[in-house]
């Protein structure tokens, strides 16, 4: 048996464990307080030079030479126009292949292969996105420099990253539900649809919304394509007047985004045009924040009645 | 103990399932050698054995949960009445099987849906959505799982809810809504404590006038108390099988005898 510790040797250490505890603790603080320092400077920065050109014109007038004439219409409509496309894509797409991979592949070297690839493609730089999407969107399926062709871009770079949230989601699924389902009779596709689909929704959708809040800011592919950034025009309305009341023709448009606005805007000389750059990346800023509002309040009724 | 009624003669009694030279590899490792035991019609049989000795395994051949994972591989054959199939045939889809034998887990494992939406669900993978056909087969199985009386109010509560107990018994009546002709429990009261485990063993005995059941446990008087039948099982090889009492207090092996006095196991 190992002799005790006398007790006021055993204080000691505690005392002195302690103070690391708390200098852990200073440390940690510390760093939080600086990334927030960083966003908070940056964000009131921009609310300092773009906050007098936040009135309602600003979002509904087109781009224009002079900078108090301009607004932001084109790019934010844009922007909408290829999330939606964007989110259209990549969701079903990415939520399939993440469903095939963890329920119906066959654990092999092939699915081995296919999932390290997955992992690389989220880090591949979006400019090389941009170059794929020229060659093969633009030039081979000659669908021009359009809402569709952005729309589809930015679904290949967020692909992964959708599909490896689908995968994560699915498998903190724990087994035992999955036998229970099984046992009961269940098919492959019951089990999916019932069970694997809706349990892990809260996770997908965090994925989703991940994945475009980096593709509503990407810049990069959007210019590759060939995206202008001086539109004075919107895209068809998806709804018409006549028969047959919707309307593709939109897909087909010419477009504008908000980071391409922005770029356009920080480019000129002239102090008006920076503030009106700080203007829309504020609003870039809360398009962003609206969607991630809207994805943790999902996911918040989603997983209440979740649990195992 | 409960007092159990005369003992029919065995050659009297109907064979529900029947496993045959039974042996199950987990991929190079095989796991039960040529087990050959009957399952009697509405008798509870109980499969004992010390840790590893392939005794959920072998319950888990008869609903072919190891289909679902890759690498696993059935010689033999388990006969089935009353039409007389083999559980293990490459000609019988394991959805069959898994419709008409119902297993209950070790651990309660609810859906994260309702209380109703997890008895229904056998019903509903069945083709079942009219709600008053739901309704009454729900409030069955939930009366046959003595859990109505808890529940009837909270239908649509979170089956989470409930105590382990309850969840355990929620599973029972998810397994009994379907109308199976044969119920695998596998260690199902190992998670409970003793009060709740007595509720179950009481339903094991109310269930077997309706019902076949197999049931592998690690607990000695469990065996004794809910049985008729009693497997003894040690490393995938099965020593000795016979009614209950038989086994209990007059083991033809000294192993057996060993386990059950708590010698070895």
């Amino acid at each position: 048996m190992a002799v005790a510790m006398p007790a006021a040797q055993m204080r000691a250490l505690i005392a002195r464990q302690r103070r690391k505890d708390l200098l852990f603790v200073l440390l940690g603080v510390a760093a939080l307080c600086l990334a927030f320092a960083t966003f908070i400077t940056l964000f009131l920065d921009m609310l300092i030079d773009g906050w007098s050109r936040l009135r309602p014109e600003f979002f509904t007038q087109f781009a224009s030479r002079k900078a108090e004439q301009a607004g932001i219409l084109a790019a934010w409509v844009g922007t909408l126009a290829v999330m939606v496309v964007t989110a259209l894509v990549a969701v079903p797409l990415g939520v399939a292949a993440g469903i095939y991979l963890e329920e119906y592949a066959a654990r092999n070297k092939l699915t081995a292969i296919i999932e390290i690839n997955i992992n690389n493609l989220a880090g591949v730089p979006s400019i090389v996105y941009g170059l794929l999407a020229l060659g093969m969107f633009v030039h081979t399926f000659g669908l021009g420099a359009s809402i569709r062709t952005a729309g589809l871009t930015l679904a290949l770079l967020i692909l992964p990253i959708v599909i490896v949230a689908t995968r994560e989601a699915i498998r903190a699924i724990p087994g035992s539900i999955r036998e229970a389902a099984y046992a009961l009779g269940a098919t492959r596709w019951q089990l999916v649809r019932h069970h694997v689909l809706p349990y892990s929704m809260p996770g997908i959708l965090t994925g989703v919304i991940i994945g475009l809040s980096r593709a509503i800011g990407e810049t990069a592919p959007i210019i590759t394509i060939g995206a202008v950034s001086f539109i004075a025009f919107l895209p068809p309305a998806p709804v018409q007047p006549e028969f047959p009341w919707l309307s593709f023709e939109w897909l087909a448009s010419p477009f504008t985004a908000m980071p391409i606005q922005i770029f356009g805007w920080t480019s000129r000389p002239e102090a008006a045009f920076q503030a009106n750059a700080s203007a829309a990346a504020l609003v870039l800023v809360a398009m962003t924040l609206v969607m991630n509002a809207i994805a943790i309040w999902l996911r918040y009724r989603l997983r209440r009645n979740l649990s195992w | 103990m409960v007092a159990k009624p005369p003992r029919p003669d065995i050659s009297t009694l109907a064979k529900k399932a029947e496993a045959r030279e039974l042996s199950f590899h987990y991929g190079t490792k095989q796991a039960l050698k040529r087990i050959s035991v009957p399952v009697y019609d509405r008798r509870v049989t109980a499969l004992i054995g010390p840790s590893g000795c392939g005794k959920s395994t072998f319950l888990r051949c008869f609903n072919r949960m190891h289909d679902l994972y890759p690498g696993n591989r059935y010689e033999g054959e388990i006969r089935f009445q009353p039409d007389d199939i083999d559980l293990l045939g490459a000609d019988i889809d394991p959805i069959e099987v898994r419709m008409r034998l119902a297993m209950v887990f070790q651990k309660p494992n609810p859906f994260p849906k309702s209380i109703f939406e997890n008895v229904a669900y056998g019903l509903r993978i069945r083709g079942e959505n009219r709600r008053s056909a739901l309704i009454d087969a729900v409030e069955e199985a939930l009366v046959a799982a003595a859990l109505w009386n808890e529940v009837k109010d909270r239908l649509d509560e979170m089956a989470m809810n409930l105590s382990g107990g309850q969840q355990q018994r929620l599973c029972i009546a998810r397994a009994l809504a379907s109308q199976p002709e044969m119920l695998l429990f596998d260690e199902p009261t190992s998670a409970l404590d003793p009060i709740a485990t007595a509720s179950i063993e009481e339903l094991i005995h109310q269930l077997k006038d309706k019902v076949t059941i197999l049931i592998v446990t690690h607990n000695m008087q469990q065996a004794a108390r809910v049985s008729d039948f009693t497997a003894y099982m040690y490393l995938g090889d099965l020593i000795e099988y016979g009614w209950t009492d038989d086994v209990f207090f007059r083991p033809k092996h000294k192993q057996t005898e060993d386990y059950i006095t708590g010698r070895f196991g």
